[in-house]
């Protein structure tokens, strides 16, 4: 049996008296589209965060990438990538200079930096604006670009949070082509999203309703269970159940 | 250790692209400087002196020629009643008047005392201050050297004695303040903005999630600042001598160390204030007020703080900058060595110490 590539088991986080993620169990197998759903303040950030190893769980045990979330931490980052949903690039730094920049901080030697970010150029065929600042870049090649540099270092796992925010649906739908492609690679996507069409998208959706999962299967199931016909719907279904308490 | 020099190299990217960064970080010193050292001056030149002789005898006009030649002062005009006086003083063609008694010379002679009224304007107090200063420092002049046993030096006569700045060169006393005021501003004010910036961006979660490690990130940070910093402090030293004359009368060695540490101090509470808030806005806010108005007006800088209430001398006790100039005017201007200004030195490695822990104490619980 292949090992999960993302491993929870009653995952906490308290801040205080309040419980932002509870119990929270799943895992995530390698080169799978995971989403991870739910409305602001379900613990979505909290989550990914203690994944990421910018936070650490109160309780319960995870491993990611095959490492110890608790005991080795170092390890785990050096095989994530990360892209928050702000695409976190330098303006003032050229394509360039942003390629050299994060390819040197995820680990990478001169020369491999060097032969990447060639490449990465020439695939991104972004050769024409390598020097120009990235304040100039239309939006939507700001996020191409971000999303490639977050996986140069060749990530087990790449978290993307709500990497789609503020971009137009033919955008969108480029972006997601290009994770389709590093999920045929190989690499492991857990992504966070607001957008209900994007969720049809993933292998396998998790929805969070304050601090639990209240579902996780495939978009299609989840449908089936709900008997409705888009996920839009299983979301409301979902949240409004809760509320109702 | 790769990663780390081009974190470094994109801090300097950063600085240097930024233009308005880079008019605060060089332009900023020396239009300071110059100002500082041009405009605002506290010694006075060409005073408009008005006379009324009432005497109009050898010792009187002996008198009159010395404030002539002193440098001081130019003999505006000759006033002929006390009426005259008032009226030279509501047009502004005087600064100040000389009153000699009738009979001066006589009187000198025979009782070995003569009266001079020096009249001032007292609507501008501090000018009027100096003025009188300066015409009592000619008036001693005048008598050191009349005649000797003349008896005209009888009775104890108090003479005041400026101390390591004779001249009252308002020059030697602003740069040492500003040398704390621009290491404040570069140091706190810059590396606070800078870290939060990459907060308000998101770039530093990123950071924290790639392999650098937090306290390589705020070294990151901190290092050009610093090195900055230092080149300020070398540009000011040298403009000041080269350009103003101000000396350095102690260790020059002591005076770069002493500013290395404060440049610490200053870095540390930057540090501290980009980890309270996350805003760019608010660390800017912060450090202008919390830092830059208390170094300008509690440090000593412009107000002596032995003339302040209580409560603000208090206050002044945790300014860094306060302990930063006693020491620097010490070395600067006194030529003191490290035995004098150990106890300030203390200060503020006690401070920087204070800061760097709260600071990484803030930043875990962050993490946690």
């Amino acid at each position: 049996m292949v090992k999960p590539v993302i491993f929870t088991d009653k995952l906490t986080r308290r801040f205080g008296d309040f419980i932002a993620v509870d119990e929270l169990s799943f895992s995530v197998d390698k080169g799978e589209i995971f989403g991870f759903l739910g409305a602001n303040g379900a613990g979505k950030t909290t989550a990914i965060r203690m994944l990421t190893g910018l936070l650490t769980p109160s309780t319960g045990a995870a491993s990611v990438a095959g490492f110890d979330l608790y005991t080795e931490s170092e390890k785990v980052k050096r095989n994530i990538g990360y892209m928050s949903q702000r695409f976190s690039l330098y303006d003032d730094l050229t394509v360039k200079e942003n390629i050299r920049f994060f390819a040197g901080i995820y680990g990478l030697t001169d020369t491999a930096i060097r032969e990447k970010s060639a490449k990465l150029l020439e695939t991104l065929d972004l050769q024409h604006a390598a020097n120009t600042l990235l304040r100039s870049l239309p939006l939507g090649w700001k996020q191409k670009l971000a999303f490639s540099v977050a996986i140069l270092h060749e990530p087990k796992i790449v978290f993307l949070d709500e990497p789609t925010g503020g971009v137009d649906p033919i955008t969108r739908r480029r972006f997601w082509d290009m994770i389709y492609e590093a999920s045929e690679k190989g690499v492991t996507v857990f992504v966070t999203t607001h957008y209900m069409d994007e969720a049809e998208y993933c292998d396998r959706i998790s929805i969070m309703v304050d601090g639990r999962v209240a579902a996780l299967d495939t978009p299609e199931a989840l449908k089936r269970q709900h008997g409705v016909e888009s996920m839009n719907e299983v979301f409301i279904n979902l949240a409004r159940h809760d509320k109702t308490f | 250790m790769l990663s780390f020099m081009g974190f470094l190299q994109k801090e300097f990217y950063h600085i240097f692209r930024d233009r308005r960064t880079a008019v605060i970080l060089f332009g900023m010193p020396l239009i300071q400087l110059l100002l500082f050292g041009f405009a605002i001056r506290n010694e006075i030149q060409d005073v408009k002196l008005g006379v009324y002789d009432k005497s109009r005898d050898a010792v009187t006009r002996a008198i009159i020629s010395k404030f002539a030649s002193s440098g001081y002062f130019i003999l505006s005009r000759e006033v002929r009643s006390e009426k005259e006086i008032e009226d030279a003083f509501s047009t502004g063609s005087i600064t100040e008047a000389l009153v000699f008694e009738p009979d001066f010379a006589r009187r000198l002679q025979r009782d070995g005392r003569a009266e001079v009224q020096v009249i001032t304007d007292g609507s501008n107090p501090n000018l009027s201050r100096i003025v009188s200063g300066y015409t009592a420092a000619v008036l001693q002049d005048f008598r050191n050297s009349s005649v000797q046993g003349s008896g005209m030096e009888a009775g104890v006569v108090a003479v005041p004695l400026m101390l390591f700045n004779p001249e009252l060169k308002s020059v030697d006393l602003f740069v040492p303040g500003l040398m704390a005021l621009i290491l404040m501003l570069v140091s706190a004010l810059m590396t606070s903005i800078s870290i939060t910036r990459e907060k308000e961006s998101g770039t530093m979660e990123v950071l924290l999630v790639s392999s650098l490690r937090p306290a390589g990130i705020i070294i990151g940070k901190v290092v050009p600042y610093f090195l900055l910093s230092f080149i300020n402090v070398l540009t000011i030293i040298a403009v000041a001598a080269l350009v103003f004359g101000v000396p350095c009368r102690g260790s020059l060695l002591l005076l770069l160390l002493e500013s290395l540490l404060f440049i610490v101090t200053a870095l540390s509470l930057g540090i501290f204030i980009s980890s309270v808030t996350s805003s760019q806005q608010v660390a800017m806010m912060i450090a202008l007020a919390g830092l830059l108005l208390p170094t300008i007006l509690l440090s000593g800088f412009i107000f002596p703080v032995a003339s302040m209430p209580l409560p603000l001398r208090m206050i002044s006790n945790i300014i860094p900058a306060k302990w930063y100039l006693i020491i620097v005017r010490g070395i600067m201007l006194k030529g003191a060595g490290f035995s004098y200004i150990w106890k300030e030195t203390l200060v503020l490695v006690a401070m920087s110490t204070i800061l760097i822990v709260a600071s990484i104490k803030k930043f875990k619980i962050r993490l946690q």
